[in-house]
């Protein structure tokens, strides 16, 4: 197996050539935009948030393999789930991704994620996988923080 | 013509492998390879002389202070420069045009002046001056590029008026590898009582240079594109303009004498070369120096051209690759901007270093440039000395293994 095909795995190459949840959302709750200078990763997210639940998810993405197919698996991971539980989920993935080993626990729903540990050997594209999951980390807490105002 | 099998021979580094396979350097446009001189030559200054310079009136310091001041000897006659004290050293190519826009520019540049950029400026030739004009009030003005990459001259020639203060263009493109008409434009610049600085990052290490020809009144240029080590950037301008700029960094080795309350400058150059210099570096640069002008630059010029024009073929050859700039390598250096259907550029160039291929991916410090291309960035492939039409070879085919990688995107 060569470092590529570590890399660039069937799930991955899947979500990068058909995007879930690509697009924008007309009136979201909130919008955030991220972006990764090294490459010019481009990442605009929509979300819908009712009753502190992410109800619709859109993103509006330009970058590399690595940074769509991280964002369409996170979508899928996150739509319908609760504020919190989005949360957990990035905390989840981020630890897989940064932590001391990438044998983190991952419930069924989040198995396609595994695909991406293969990132870690590359460090220059860690940051690709991580801006969709940063982007929505600063959507959840605009989202939290716009509920505040009366 | 190079004799390319014997040079490589003079570079260490072209003997390892990356990822199992051998070394292909394409990345040369971020910085060249060094040749084993130079490392020798840092490596003997500091076993053998190590010592500061401009002050010891011992044997090492003697020597030190010798090897330093024959660089900037070397460096005067390669860029075809009178006099050795209008050339300063700096850290890098940023440095030194930070210091003329600092330095030259704030005491010049006033309220509704110009500044003459072209659109395919580095960040460092851009950046400083957008500072400036929004410090003074002053104008940036962007020459316009023509479709295939050139400045276009008879918008130049409307451009440039008698508001323009200072053209600041590239010598060669870092992206798009168009060798940029500098005495075209200096004249244009002179005719207006405009001054013009050339960044000759990309242009200095890749052909023949002359500042008299290209009649240019700063020539801003770094070591290590040159098979140099990093950490010398070089400034030269006309010494009367250099003679009349305020000091840049002051403090230690740019005095003559210093009272508590005033300070007289040193001369030139070091009145611009505050503190203990780079000396290593600076010593190591004239065996890069010597070893160019061995090679001699219009034979590297002409590898580069045949180097280009091999390149631009085989790329021409794939569906799917577009490639930015000048279609005739003689109209450009050997640096070669792409895309790949909709392969991102970070992709590429992560399957082609598993190939043990070195190439550059993104927005080469020109993000307004990609912005006028549409794309968020590209893949790059540089040559230099040592390049060989096998490796471009090599380099085509793993472009296609990208491609299958990647899911066939070219070819679907």
């Amino acid at each position: 197996m060569s470092l590529a095909d570590d890399l660039y795995r069937e799930t991955i190459l899947d979500h990068y050539h058909h995007p879930r949840n690509s697009g924008t959302i007309e009136h979201p709750t909130v919008r955030t935009e991220g972006v990764n200078p090294l490459c010019g990763d481009e990442i605009t997210l929509y979300m819908t948030v009712d009753n502190d639940a992410i109800s619709d998810i859109k993103l509006d993405a330009h970058g590399c393999s690595i940074n769509m197919a991280s964002g369409s698996m996170m979508s899928e991971a996150v739509k319908g789930q609760s504020l919190e539980h989005a949360q957990e989920v990035v905390r989840t993935f981020k630890e897989m991704m940064l932590g001391p080993s990438p044998d983190v626990f991952l419930p069924e729903e989040l198995e396609d994620l595994e695909a991406l540990q293969g990132v870690r050997k590359y460090p220059v594209r860690i940051k690709c996988a991580l801006l969709p999951w940063n982007t929505l980390l600063e959507a959840i807490e605009k989202a939290r923080a716009g509920s505040k105002i009366p | 013509m190079l004799d390319v099998a014997k040079i490589r021979q003079d570079f260490p580094v072209l003997e390892r492998r990356v990822n199992g396979k051998p070394l292909i350097y394409l990345d040369n446009a971020a910085t060249s390879q060094k040749p084993a001189c130079v490392i020798d030559s840092l490596a003997s200054y500091y076993r053998e002389y190590n010592a500061n310079i401009h002050r010891g009136l011992h044997t090492l310091s003697e020597e030190a202070t010798s090897a330093y001041e024959e660089t900037r000897e070397k460096v005067r006659e390669f860029i075809g420069a009178a006099e050795s004290r209008s050339i300063v050293f700096t850290r890098n190519t940023t440095e030194a045009i930070n210091l003329i826009a600092y330095s030259w520019g704030r005491a010049n540049i006033l309220a509704g002046d110009e500044i003459v950029l072209s659109a395919m400026e580095h960040h460092s030739n851009l950046v400083p001056w957008q500072l400036l004009a929004a410090e003074r009030d002053a104008r940036l003005v962007y020459l316009e590029l023509t479709a295939d990459g050139q400045i276009d001259m008879e918008l130049a020639a409307r451009l440039i008026s008698t508001k323009t203060k200072l053209v600041a263009v590239t010598m060669m493109s870092n992206v798009l590898g168009t060798v940029t008409p500098v005495s075209e434009l200096a004249r244009l610049a002179h005719n207006q009582g405009a001054l013009i600085l050339v960044d000759g990052a990309q242009g200095v290490p890749h052909m023949p240079t002359s500042v008299a020809r290209m009649d240019c009144d700063f020539l801003v240029f770094s070591l290590h594109k040159m098979l140099g080590p990093t950490g010398v950037g070089v400034l030269w301008a006309r010494p009367e303009i250099l003679e009349a700029m305020p000091p840049f960094l002051s403090g230690g080795d740019m005095i003559s004498s210093v009272w508590r309350d005033r300070v007289k400058f040193n001369e030139l150059p070091w009145r611009f070369e505050a503190g203990t210099p780079n000396i290593a570096d600076v010593i190591a640069s004239s065996a890069a120096i010597d070893y160019l002008r061995t090679l001699g630059m219009e034979n590297v010029r002409a590898h580069e051209i045949e180097m280009a024009k091999y390149a631009l073929a085989g790329l021409q050859e794939i569906p799917g690759v577009t490639v930015y700039g000048p279609q005739d390598a003689t109209a450009r250096g050997a640096v070669i901007s792409f895309n790949f259907s909709e392969v991102h550029p970070h992709d590429i160039g992560q399957i082609l270093n598993d190939g043990g291929i070195a190439i550059r991916a993104g927005h080469h410090c020109c993000q307004p440039l990609m912005r006028d291309l549409k794309v968020a960035g590209t893949a790059r492939a540089s040559f230099y000395v040592y390049n060989t039409k096998e490796e471009v070879d090599a380099f085509l085919d793993a472009l296609k293994e990208a491609d299958k990688v990647m899911g066939h995107v070219a070819c679907r």
